[in-house]
Formats: structure tokens, sequence, C-alpha cells
């Protein structure tokens, strides 16, 4: 699928350090949610999330809506803040920042958001929007006319378009436009959250490629966000899959598309239309509904839902550990690898 | 590098297509340009009467305001001689007074013509401050939210409780009546409506993508506020402005008429209502010209306003098309 030797060749420098340049530990946001006038109830829309990312690395994450993948994209960039564990970004603490750091740290890691429509300022033309990402790195004014047409040309759009508005522009080159706002701030990290979800299938390609040409030339590590396996498959080199505030799965790419370990990933795979099986009836998707995450079910939350759920799984929340087939999964009835203590 | 899997027809052809830029130009059509706002406008005047004829009212308005002392055919603050009959009476409209004479001589057509120059600029001067307070109020209470927002809007509401006119009388007895009190008090009675309508804005304009993005970005909050909030508050503040002009000029006529507004001899048309009010039964015009220029004011400003709403549509202007 992918050509490591291609995609980290210009990442040598960076990943010399050998330390993960994102490093997630245990973390949990949990939304306090006030019902009436007393009443309150706490969501854990994340609940002990735990990643690493490497330089000009890509890390995806899956899972269905309401699994708290977002909230983890969000928080990453900050808009929602951490209640509980850390968040490395090469090395240093990050999650308690606030004023001037919070800000440095921004710019750092940037996000490319899902709705192109709406991330733009429609009052605010191409050219603005992007001179503000290289104004906030500190490009001085006389350099942001020919940097901004540097940019422009990066993500594949002509310079012609540098005075338009958002209004004017179609969905895809919209979502260049954004690459191109995230990149003026030279980030170590892009958080692609849906990013290509809202565009047409053939300018999705495209822009999946743009994001790939822009890792293998800048190192940029990307944490890619989507519901779509396929678009996964293509961009990620690991595979993280999330259930509702937990990492039920993660694991290489080879790993978690070529023996799915979790019933809930099996399960999400065997639901994506292939062209191989076309034709043939998909099989049974997964009986009932994600569960609620301010009230998720005890021990697993997958268990009402799994076709192989067994006593344990109705009382102990399974531990991510390593299995037989090489990945971590949360899994009680899924074969350990030798060696894991459970 | 692999062609990606979406679209399996496609994959194979679209890279060489992204490589090549503004590719995507003739792939997707993109959105017409669209005309410009002074186009649009004249375009929706054309349309409608009703607004030509407001908007054109409120220039003549401005036009009689600015220039008049080289409009006014005599000197407002003026007695003439022949500006009263023999018996003392004032004189009716006229060849020599066009809408004739007040009971002191002076001659009304003059003086209605200066008394818009004292409307329109406490008009205008009370909504200008009682915008820029109720601006800065609702945009620092929408932006900062929690305990900020709370005290701010406590404080809009306890003013807005009060009946506006009641305020404006009430803070006059406190102060006297001179043009810069009236102007003062109406802005302190009126900035509240503003920052009702620009906190509401900011609060949605806060969660919008776009926001979100600038911050993520790294701007400070005073760069948002500036480049991603303001420029999306302009729209509703020329419109709320407009209506804003049309009840202060109100208010100051209700001021002015009850005798603590602007004050003598000084034209305005609140006192000159009033004046004219006694002398109803023998000289009407004396009522009837102030009175039909102070409804048609009013009125044109709020119909110029409802156009701009239309045409500047401040509910959508921060949104989406």
């Amino acid at each position: 699928m992918t050509d490591p030797a291609h995609l980290h060749g210009a990442t040598t420098e960076r990943q010399a350090t050998a330390q993960p340049a994102v490093d997630v530990r245990d973390l949990r946001v949990h939304f306090t949610v006030h019902r009436g006038l007393v009443g309150s109830q706490v969501v854990k829309a994340v609940d002990g999330v735990s990643f690493t990312i490497a330089a000009g690395e890509t890390l995806g994450l899956a899972g269905e809506s309401g699994s708290g993948k977002s909230t983890v994209a969000r928080t990453l960039v900050r808009i929602n803040r951490p209640t509980g564990g850390s968040v490395l970004l090469d090395g240093a603490e990050t999650a308690r920042l606030s004023g001037q750091q919070l800000r440095a740290y921004r710019r750092r890691m940037q996000m490319v958001y899902q709705d192109p429509y709406d991330s733009l300022d429609p009052k605010m033309t191409i050219k603005d929007a992007i001179g503000e990402g290289l104004s906030v790195r500190g490009v001085p004014r006389a350099r942001r006319t020919s940097e901004v047409e540097e940019l422009l040309a990066r993500v594949n759009l002509p310079v012609a378009l540098a005075g338009r508005y958002p209004g004017q522009l179609s969905g895809g080159q919209r979502q260049r436009v954004s690459i191109a706002r995230a990149l003026a701030v030279s980030p170590e990290v892009i958080v692609c959250d849906e990013a290509v979800a809202a565009l047409d299938v053939s300018i999705r390609a495209q822009v999946l490629n743009l994001l790939k040409d822009i890792q293998a030339d800048a190192g940029v590590s990307y944490l890619f966000i989507s519901h779509d396996l396929s678009t996964l498959r293509f961009m990620a080199d690991r595979i993280a899959i999330m259930y509702v505030g937990r990492l039920v799965e993660h694991g290489t790419s080879e790993q978690v598309f070529g023996q799915p370990a979790h019933p809930y990933t099996q399960a999400l795979m065997a639901a994506v239309p292939d062209i191989v099986n076309l034709g043939r009836a998909l099989p049974a998707p997964l009986p009932g509904e994600p569960p609620n995450p301010a009230s998720p079910p005890p021990g697993c939350a997958f268990h009402p839902r799994c076709p192989l759920a067994i006593d344990v799984c109705r009382t102990v929340a399974p531990p991510l550990v390593r299995k037989a087939t090489g990945q971590l999964a949360a899994c009680h009835v899924v074969p350990d690898a030798p060696g894991v203590t459970p | 590098m692999t062609a990606p899997p979406t679209g399996p027809l496609l994959g194979g052809e679209l890279p060489e297509a992204a490589a090549e830029p503004g590719g995507e130009l003739i792939a997707e059509p993109t959105a017409a340009d669209e005309p410009g706002l002074g186009r649009r406008a004249l375009a929706s005047l054309r349309r409608d009467p009703v607004a030509l004829i407001s908007v054109l009212a409120v220039i003549v308005l401005a036009v009689a305001a600015v220039f008049a002392p080289l409009l006014a055919p005599h000197n407002p603050l003026q007695a003439y001689p022949n500006g009263l009959s023999g018996d003392g009476a004032p004189v009716g409209p006229g060849s020599s007074f066009l809408l004739g004479t007040d009971p002191n001589g002076r001659d009304v057509l003059s003086r209605l013509i200066f008394g818009a120059r004292v409307s329109l600029l406490v008009g205008v001067v009370a909504t200008a401050l009682a915008s820029a307070i109720g601006l800065l109020v609702g945009a620092v209470a929408g932006y900062a939210g929690g305990i900020v927002d709370s005290v701010l809007m406590r404080i809009t509401d306890v003013v807005l409780s009060f009946p506006i006119l009641l305020f404006c009388v009430a803070l006059i007895a406190i102060t006297g009546p001179s043009t810069r009190n009236v102007m003062l008090v109406i802005a302190f009675g009126y900035w509240t409506y503003l920052a009702r309508i620009v906190r509401g804005l900011v609060l949605s304009l806060k969660e919008r993508e776009f926001v979100v993005a600038a911050k993520t970005l790294g701007l400070g909050h005073g760069a948002i506020l500036r480049r991603h909030i303001l420029p999306h508050l302009v729209p509703a503040i020329i419109v709320y402005s407009t209506l804003g002009v049309a009840t202060s000029i109100l208010i100051e006529a209700s001021l002015s008429y009850l005798g603590i507004g602007v004050p003598l001899p000084q034209a305005s048309w609140g006192q000159m209502i009033s004046q004219g009010q006694q002398y109803f039964q023998t000289a009407p015009w004396l009522l009837i010209a102030p009175g039909v220029a102070l409804v048609l004011t009013v009125l044109a400003f709020n119909l110029a306003g409802d156009w701009l709403t239309d045409l500047l549509d401040p509910e959508t202007s921060g949104g989406r098309r």
C-alpha cells in the first residue's frame, strides 16, 4: 500500500530522536452536563485513551459517530480541555498549558476541519486567510505575498485564487486552502477530522494524495480521523479503533486490516462494501445502536452488541493488551499473545 | 504512489488531474461571482419604490441638516416685525413666509430646517454612542462568557427594564437639559438593545468553525474579535443603528416637547410641536409642520432600516449561503 522508504525518507532528522512526536497517555475528556436546577451528569466522551504518533507518521482513528474520535481531535488542538491524562509534544507535557504557551503550542499542532463551507471566514480573501497563518508564524509583511503564492502552489491551487473569497470556491478548493492555512504556521502535527468526508469522491482522492505528498515533503505527522475505513487504509500507517470513549483495537494498518482482532473491528470491516464482493449481500450489520456515552453498559461497553460476549464481558472492562495477531485489542474472548498476563 | 481507494473506476486517473494546478477549476464549477453590494442596493431600490422614497427622504433630511444655513430662507432665531399681523397673531403660510410664522414672528420653515439639524445631530450622535457601548458590552459578554457575561447582562437587563423615555426623563432631571446631555442620556438608555443583539450574534459566531480555526491557528483574542467577529457584526449594527436614529429622534422630540430637551431658543421639532399645540385653533400650521416632519422622518428611517435589513440580511450575513 504505502512505501515507507518514500514516506519517511524526508523525516529521518526528526526521527533520529526516536521519540514520538505526539504521545497521548490515558487521555480523559469528561463533560459535566447539567440537568434541571440541581442534577448533573458526567459524560465520559474520552475515557483513558493512549496512543503515539511518530514524526512523519499517520495514525488513523476510526469509530462510529459518538465514539469520541472528534473529541480526541478537538482536545489535541485544545478546543476542549483534557480533564485527565497527558499529551506530550516532543516529550514536553502540554495538557495544562495556558496563555502564551498555549498559543505557541497551537502553532505546532494544526487542524483541518470537516466542513469546507464553515472553516474559512466568508468575509476574508484566500490571501488573507493564509496570510493570517503566516503572521502567526511571524513572517514579515513584505514576504507574505510570495509565501502565500508558494503555499497555493503547494496545494495545487492557481495563484489567481488569492484575491477570491471562499464563497467563490468549490469545496475541494476550500479544503486545499484550509490545508495551506495550516501549513502556513509550519506545524509538526496536523489533525484531519473527517477532512475529506464532505468532498465528492473524485475530489477526495486528489486531497488525500495532496496530504500524502505534503507529508513526504515536510515530514508532518497526521492524526487522521475518519469513519471511512477505505480512506484510512489508504492514509494510515497505524490504526486505532474507538468505541464509546475507549480504544478497542490499536495496531499497524496491516495488522488491523489484515486480521482484525476485536469483534467490533471485524464487524466494521465486514460492513464495508468491497469491490471484490460486489453483488453479494453484506453480512448482517451489528444489532442495536452504540450506547449513550452518558450511561455506557457495565463491563465491556460493546458486550450488548457482541456476538462473542461471555459472562465476564458483562462485568469486567477488558484491558487493551497485545493479542496473538500482533496488535493491541481490548477483548476478553480474543486470545492474548503469548506472555501477556491477564 | 498507489491509487486512492475511493471510486475504484476513477482512482487510476485522478492523481494526474490533481498534479496539474487548476485542473480542479475545470472539473468543479465554482460559484458565479456575486454582484457587488452597491449594485445590489441599486437593483433593490429600483424594485421597491417605498424603500427608494424613504432612502431619498433620509438623504434630503441629511442635506437639509448639513446645509441648513444655506437652505433656510430666514434666520430661525430672528423675530420679524412683518411676521406678526396687526393684532400680534402669527402669520399663516404665504409668499413671504412659506410655512407661516410662530407667535414670536419667527419663520416656521427656517426653524423646521434648523430643527432637522438638531434632530439628526442628536439622533446620529446618540445612536453612534449607544452602538459603541452596545458593541463593546455585547461583544465582550458574548466572547468572554461565564461570569463576565452574567455580570454585564444583568446590568443590561436592569437598564432595559426601565421604560426608555421615563429613564431619559429621570436622567435629564439629574443632569439638567442641554443638547449634549440629551444625546448622552439617549445613548445611555438605548445601548442595551444593541448589546443584547451583539451578544447573541457573538455567541453563535464563537461556535462557528472559522472562529474555532482562528483560535487553533494560534491567534490571540483581540485578533479573533477584530478580524473574524467584528466584520460579521457590521451589517446588524448598521441596520439597528438606522432604527436607533429613528428612536433617538423620537425621544429627543419627546424630551423637547416636555421642555427638558434641547434648550430654547434653539429650534427643535418637539418644542415646536409643544408650542404649536397651544395655537392649534388659530394657527394650525404651527403644529402640522413639525408634526408631519417628525412623522415622515421617523417613518423614513424605519423603512430605510427595513430595507437595509433585507439588503444586508444580518441574520445570515454571518451565516453560510
